[in-house]
């Protein structure tokens, strides 16, 4: 039962962290003395504050780590002390450790040293001889939110939010303490929703009224004063006024629930594919009974293997490239050549044209037209659209007045003269580039010349959709990813043609949307579908040599994708996907293969290769059986693995050579955003390259080491 | 068929603690201050719903940056008060509050408000007296003004020349003896009971709570105070010691019809009886608070006899003593700021008015005795304010007269 570090071997090991890490943007730990009300005596109270505004969140590295505990030292030495608090710089408590610092880690004792000071640190607050307070005034991740946890007594504020432990998103653990506080606090079924569940479904946080309502904190108050009322709670706390009661968590059978609930939650969304939350849950299934120090010394171990594992490092590189590439998009024109978009059109009125017209009407606020070949298809595209203003308004997504201004908003029409004033223009209409070729043409005969026509194609090419215009320079290619209101990613195609101001504006508009922008070439299948389409056609060209499709769609489990290849194919729909090989297949060249089997459950009109059993098990039928025609060579699942990733790395390679797009953080990026692919892949580069692919298929990493891996 | 007047009540008053410029309030917003003060009314009141407030009248002198956008507006939404409390902003300069205060009083009287919040605030770090302030050339051109009537000080000065017969040694006694009180009134928590706390942020210091006024200096005798230099006149008489500071603080009270507060359970600390402000010289606006006392004593029908507790607004010790010798009343009587005045507690320019409320509140509670009070105060370009209270606790004895004007026989 190893205690936490102290005294002189503490100091040393800081000294040895910093000396690590010399760029760290210190968070100061200022303390003032407060005369408490209600006669409960002097508390002193601990700003955390770097110095930065709110765009710049408060973080923990080693040297900040050793300011609180110099500032602790301080307070808790004194006798005239009767409470200890600790509250952050406006808006912000701490956004946790600082993980700038994690990518230089090249051995796994770094790792141990931060896990082990902030246990040591924090643990103070908890054998505090007086009591001792977090006020969570704002944000609180990973480490700002388990500092809370250490305190004898937490408030928050009510209008708070970003309270989390992400760890799990990332590929690490709440190390320094969370996972042996939490579950003693608020028992285990709500610590693993926290650590578990929340992380793993998009990074979900709590909001204060929401991290109160779990019990995490005792008390909640208003934003207008904070501080003030967290100050005269803390003070009859002190004086015994208020007496804190908390339930005893339940640690019979409803904890070991817990956890394999949280295993099930885990196998759902990574397939045992990252290690993080199952050593999360592994630390959780010990707090049940082990003591506080064991647990933390647990954390310490499972810390120092996660920051040393690539999923880890993948995980660390994809989140940078959301939070930072996502935002700024590689090769992007000046934003001032942006031209403004008064007025949107939408060609189309089936379900991809009114699911655009929806969000091009939510977030842009500005009169939108739709259209199509016949009055009645407009109508019901209209009528949809207009539907679902009234399903957002029921949901109190939007308020009354906000509903009458989009309806208001919205018109359908089959005169394409009456896109005449619009700045911008998306077609959504038939996949086939004489369709589209027709619609830009006819569009061109009314709209201004700089008026952007923009392209929902996921296959065809906006060069050649352009062609014969006499404005071919304002031709884009912007597509969508499905669930259009979900997936953030939006491909912006330049074509050879296209002019900056109208790759600006297509810029300027996806952020307006917000969407994240990549800019990509006028490759087919731009960087996603051509991603998936050869993972789907390698897996689809095994089944048709003979590979049962229960092993063919379990081979890529390893990777912990989203969803399996055959269940992706049902979602997309065999037509679509059938439609978009042929479409690789004849632009790109045979190695997209088209199946034949593929085009037997098209022609059939089957919806994909499964049907599902009552209790949601997929299985094949004995009628796709009897559709289908295959071979007799099956692979394994782990031959089928190898063929795939094999292809898909030299298709990467292939995409980085004809500079579809910047560089591999961009195929990345649109994995992540458009495919859903997990951040513990990094994307695809990252695995790539540590699973030996890139260098054995192309004698090179993707790459640099270190950039997503344990660098050498 | 004439309106029928109805009786106002004086419910309750809070303030911040009050700062000194540039210390401790310096990067706390002034509408903050305001914010906390009406939240701290609402939480003492729970009885009464906040929809019922009819009007918010926040004063301040200089009203841009944290002190503008009309701020009993801003203030009531940031406070967290219902959308449909509407508000407005004030300003008479030092009596700004009182003003707010009188203002409202007379829509409830009128019966356009049944309860209303009326208050002030002043961060003088943030807004300087007469900062960016555009005199009116006519004022020096035609003489309508001398040059220093701007300059409070200044002022102070001319008094003493008016009355010789207030000397520096009288002004510093008299401001000794606010200290003195003021550090009294502490001992026996009274400042404290009317205290509201407030966050205090620094980005050198981190987060710390106000929970005392900053400028007062118990222990000043008039002895160091002989020793400070006169700023506004070689050899005057006016030091920074006989005067009230510079200085950061809002105050806030509730105002009430008294059959609304009856109908709600709300208390009654003060019954108004009548006010009146009067012009005087600029060059002498220490002056202010004897014609607008006389006017409001004349129209309630009463003399300063009768008058058994003064507030009066210590900008300068000598325009309390001009008050004093004008009507008579010795400088030490207790009747007169019992528990020290702006001296020693400083004077946030729109929001004093309402302390004074709030000490002629505590006074008539402390002395059932005392039927009538009066709070009143000087006011820069030569003005006086005075508001005539009614003690609702008092026990009959002590006095027999009966104001004629407004207030219940």
């Amino acid at each position: 039962m190893s205690a936490v570090l102290q005294g002189a071997e503490l100091a040393a090991l800081i000294e040895a962290t910093a000396a690590g890490a010399p760029d760290e943007v210190v968070t100061h730990a200022l303390s003032r003395d407060v005369a408490l009300p209600h006669g409960a005596g002097t508390a002193v109270l601990i700003t955390l504050d770097n110095g930065m505004d709110h765009t710049r969140p408060n973080s923990f590295g080693a040297r900040g780590l050793a300011e609180l505990d110099a500032a602790l030292d301080a307070a808790l030495g004194r006798d005239d002390v009767a409470a200890v608090a600790v509250t952050g710089k406006p808006f912000i408590l701490a956004a946790g450790a600082d993980l700038s610092a994690i990518p230089r880690m090249t051995d796994r004792e770094q790792a141990l040293a931060i896990a082990r000071i902030g246990h040591a640190v924090f643990d103070r607050l908890h054998t505090a001889s007086v009591p001792t307070f977090v006020f969570v005034n704002g944000l609180a991740l990973g480490g700002g939110f388990e500092l809370a946890l250490h305190a004898h007594h937490r408030t928050v504020s009510e209008a708070a939010a970003g309270l989390a432990l992400p760890e799990c998103f990332l590929g690490i653990v709440p190390a320094w303490g969370g996972c042996y506080l939490l579950p003693n606090l608020i028992g285990a079924e709500r610590a693993v929703g926290v650590i578990i569940d929340n992380p793993l479904s998009a990074n979900r946080m709590l909001t204060g009224p929401q991290y109160a309502a779990l019990g995490i904190a005792d008390a909640m108050f208003e934003g207008a004063d904070f501080l003030e009322r967290s100050l005269d709670w803390a003070a009859r706390v002190v004086t015994g006024d208020v007496v804190v009661e908390r339930p005893e968590p339940d640690r019979g059978e409803a904890w070991d629930a817990a956890v394999a609930h949280g295993r099930e939650v885990a196998d759902a969304k990574v397939s045992g594919a990252a290690p993080a939350p199952y050593r999360a849950l592994d630390l959780l299934a010990m707090a049940k009974t082990a003591d506080r120090y064991e647990v933390f010394a647990a954390e310490d171990e499972t810390l120092a293997d996660l920051i040393m594992s690539p999923e880890l490092r993948s995980g660390l590189y994809a989140f940078d490239l959301v939070q930072k590439r996502a935002r700024k998009p590689a090769g992007a024109p000046d934003k001032a050549l942006a031209r403004k978009v008064g007025k949107v059109g939408v060609v189309g009125a089936g379900l991809m044209a009114t699911q655009l017209a929806v969000l091009f009407l939510r977030r842009l606020r500005v009169p939108v037209v739709i259209s199509d070949v016949d009055q009645a298809r407009v109508e019901r595209g209209v009528a949809e659209i207009h539907g679902e203003i009234d399903r957002l308004a029921g949901k109190r997504r939007i308020g009354p007045d906000e509903a009458n201004r989009l309806h208001a908003l919205v018109s359908g029409t089959t005169d394409l003269a009456d896109y005449a004033d619009c700045d911008f223009v998306i077609e959504a209409v038939f996949e086939e580039l004489e369709v589209k070729r027709q619609v830009f043409g006819a569009l061109e005969r009314h709209v201004g010349p700089e008026a952007v026509l923009a392209t929902n194609t996921s296959s065809l090419s906006v060069a050649a959709m352009a062609e014969g215009l006499e404005h071919p320079e304002r031709v884009v290619g912007f597509h969508f990813f499905n669930p259009v209101a979900v997936l953030p990613l939006v491909e912006v195609v330049r074509a050879p043609a296209t002019d900056d101001a109208s790759v600006a504006t297509a810029l300027a508009t996806a952020k307006a949307l917000k969407k994240n922008a990549v800019l990509v070439a006028d490759a087919y299948g731009f960087v996603v579908n051509r991603v998936l389409l050869r993972f789907m056609g390698e897996v689809m060209g095994a089944v048709d040599e003979g590979t049962p499709v229960e092993v063919a769609d379990a081979a890529l489990k390893p990777l912990g994708l989203p969803m399996s290849t055959f269940t992706l194919l049902q979602l997309v729909g065999p037509a679509v996907a059938l439609h978009v090989a042929e479409t690789l297949h004849d632009g790109l060249g045979e190695r997209f293969v088209v199946s034949p089997n593929l085009r037997a459950l098209v022609e059939a009109r089957r919806p994909g290769l499964y049907d599902w059993r009552p209790d949601g098990t997929p299985y094949v039928s004995d009628e796709v059986r009897a559709l289908m025609r295959v071979g007799d060579s099956p692979s394994t699942a782990e031959q089928v693995r190898d063929r795939v990733l094999t292809a898909v790395t030299e298709e990467v390679d292939s995409m980085l050579a004809e500079k579809v797009v910047a560089a591999p953080m961009d195929v990345d990026l649109c994995l992540v955003l458009g495919a859903g692919w997990p951040f513990h892949l990094g994307g695809i580069t990252p695995y790539l390259d540590r699973e030996g692919y890139s260098e054995r298929v192309l004698g090179r990493r993707f790459l640099p080491a270190g950039v997503a891996s344990v660098p050498a | 068929m004439p309106h029928v007047s109805r009786d106002v009540v004086f419910v309750d008053g809070v303030r911040t603690p009050f700062g000194k410029a540039g210390s401790m309030y310096a990067e706390t917003r002034a509408d903050d201050l305001v914010v906390n003060c009406i939240r701290e009314l609402v939480r003492r009141h729970p009885e009464l719903p906040p929809e019922r407030i009819d009007d918010v009248a926040i004063a301040a002198t200089t009203q841009t940056g944290d002190q503008g956008l009309t701020l009993g507006r801003t203030t009531a939404l940031l406070a967290g008060l219902p959308r449909s409390v509407p508000g407005f902003a004030i300003d008479r300069m030092c009596a700004g509050a009182m003003t707010a205060v009188t203002t409202v009083a007379s829509g409830i009287a009128f019966g356009a408000y049944d309860v209303a919040i009326a208050g002030g605030v002043e961060h003088m770090t943030h807004h300087p007296m007469g900062f960016d302030a555009d005199v009116n050339p006519r004022f020096v051109a035609e003489k309508l003004v001398e040059p220093d009537a701007l300059v409070m000080g200044a002022t102070a000065e001319n008094i003493h020349d008016r009355y010789p017969a207030i000397t520096r040694e009288r002004a510093d006694a008299y401001a000794a003896m606010s200290q003195q009180r003021v550090g009294q009134a502490y001992a026996d928590g009274v400042i404290q009971e009317s205290l509201v706390g407030v966050a205090l942020r620094s980005q050198e210091q981190g987060w710390g709570l106000a929970s005392a006024d900053e400028p007062p200096r118990p222990g000043t005798t008039a002895e160091v105070l002989a020793g400070l230099r006169t700023p506004f006149r070689p050899h005057g008489r006016v030091t920074a010691g006989n005067a009230a500071g510079l200085n950061d603080g809002a105050t806030a009270c509730l105002v009430a019809a008294e059959d609304t507060a009856t109908e709600l359970g709300l208390p009654v600390a003060m019954r108004l009886v009548t006010y009146a402000f009067a012009g005087v010289d600029p060059e002498v606006m220490g002056v202010g608070p004897v014609p607008s006392t006389e006017k409001a004593l004349a129209k309630a029908g009463l003399t300063i006899d009768d008058i058994g507790a003064i507030e009066i607004n210590e900008a300068f010790a000598v325009q309390v003593l001009a008050f004093l010798d004008h009507f008579g009343v010795d400088a030490e009587d207790p009747r007169v700021n019992p528990y020290g005045g702006a001296i020693a507690l400083g004077h946030p320019l729109a929001s004093s008015g309402v302390r004074l409320m709030i000490h002629l509140a505590r006074a008539f509670r402390d002395h059932p005795e005392v039927r009538y009070g009066l709070t009143t105060m000087c006011i820069g370009l030569g003005m006086g304010g005075t508001v005539v209270w009614e003690n609702p606790a008092w026990d009959g004895t002590g006095t027999t007269a009966t104001a004629t004007s407004g207030a219940a026989a």
